[in-house]
């Protein structure tokens, strides 16, 4: 009686089946690849001219006429820029729109010199190897380029009724075109003056 | 079999390591893309949330910052909390009530209701009030130099708005931050 049990164990089959656990796995995979790749931020660092008028009265007078240019955003996306000084404003307005037909063609046809500086300065170090050294040295010889002489100064005013996104597509403009000399200033009432004639309207306040 | 599952149990380990959960947002918001790929300072940051409608959020990364911030408004008798509410203000992933009805707003239970629908939720921000100065100078002065500045808003933003936060933030001297944008290719 008691041999009957011990004699008769069943054989187990020794693979386990793993599809499902692999099947879990996978799945998880996905979840986690899909979480951490697309919640990163990106950033724009800006720094702003301090309130001392003292420095920006300077700076302003350090731009020649031919070399700057103010671009007024409106509302509408609607975009706006002039070259040279605010008193000619008047008859050297144009309109253009966002992206690289419009006020990146613009930019880019001022800053030619530094661009084809960026370029070679790309080329040469591509070659080369990426460390901490290299990279430091990269950066500051394009920082030197950008804010180097004959390079345009941008002034970016921007109205009440523009949004946030606007402001951001002309600073990537900055960016692309290797511009490093550029401010946001006021809005003024003489710039209204400007667009009101091109039928951009403003809230009254 | 084995060596594939080795491998994918592997990824995941990977992934869950290195996966870093962004904080429930109680406000959505859509920032606008941009090329730039600056990565944002991962620790000891001041965001403050620019919604679409125009009010002002803040929150800071870890819930030692916060606190250090809730200390330095206490010293300061800008704000009045009691333990219960410190511990509530530790927690929160964004706060923006005005000055006097925050006590109100830690007691509620539905906190994240009231930054969403209250009319009158949003730091004040404008030339009538302007919270938004002692929030960020108290941060500056109980979290030190070290501490990012970044600001978060939505696409659609009026500009209106964001000069209100870029005046009050040149009136205390803090000239450098980051915008935070999402990645979007530069087209050709």
């Amino acid at each position: 009686m008691a041999k009957k049990g011990g004699s008769k164990q069943k054989k187990m089959n020794a693979r386990v089946d793993f599809t499902p656990m692999v099947d879990m796995i996978m799945l998880l995979v996905t979840f986690f690849m899909l979480c951490t790749t697309l919640l990163k931020p990106q950033t724009m660092q800006i720094s702003m001219p301090s309130d001392k008028d003292d420095i920006k009265d300077e700076q302003r007078s350090q731009a020649k006429a031919s070399e700057s240019i103010t671009i007024l955003i409106a509302g509408e996306e609607r975009l706006f820029y002039f070259r040279g000084k605010p008193e000619e404003a008047a008859q050297n307005l144009k309109e253009t729109q966002y992206g690289k037909d419009g006020i990146r063609k613009v930019l880019m046809e001022m800053n030619v010199a530094a661009l084809a500086k960026v370029e070679q300065l790309k080329k040469e170090f591509e070659t080369r190897d990426i460390n901490e050294e290299s990279k430091k040295e990269y950066n500051d010889r394009l920082s030197e380029i950008r804010s180097g002489k004959g390079t345009p100064t941008v002034i970016i005013k921007a109205a009440d009724e523009a949004t946030f996104e606007n402001l951001i597509q002309v600073l990537d403009e900055m960016n692309i075109c290797s511009i490093g000399k550029y401010v946001i200033d006021k809005f003024a009432d003489s710039d209204k003056a400007l667009l009101e004639p091109k039928g951009v309207k403003f809230a009254q306040n | 079999m084995t060596p594939m599952s080795d491998v994918m149990v592997l990824l995941l380990t990977f992934f869950m390591l290195t996966a870093t959960f962004v904080k429930e947002e109680p406000v959505k918001i859509n920032t606008p893309g941009s090329v730039s790929e600056v990565k944002i300072p991962s620790n000891n940051l001041l965001t403050i949330y620019v919604e679409r409608n125009g009010k002002v959020f803040m929150s800071m990364d870890s819930p030692q910052t916060m606190e250090n911030l809730a200390r330095e408004m206490i010293a300061e008798g800008k704000l009045n909390l009691n333990a219960q509410e410190l511990e509530a203000f530790k927690q929160v992933p964004m706060f923006g009530t005005p000055l006097n009805t925050i006590n109100g707003w830690l007691q509620s239970d539905d906190r994240n209701g009231i930054l969403t629908k209250d009319p009158s939720a949003g730091i004040p921000c404008d030339s009538v009030s302007d919270e938004l100065r002692i929030w960020v100078s108290a941060a500056r002065k109980a979290n030190g130099d070290k501490m990012g500045l970044a600001i978060k808003a939505d696409r659609r933003t009026s500009y209106k708005v964001i000069k209100n936060v870029m005046n009050s933030l040149r009136d205390i001297d803090e000239n450098r931050y980051n915008l935070i944008t999402s990645l979007k290719g530069v087209e050709e």
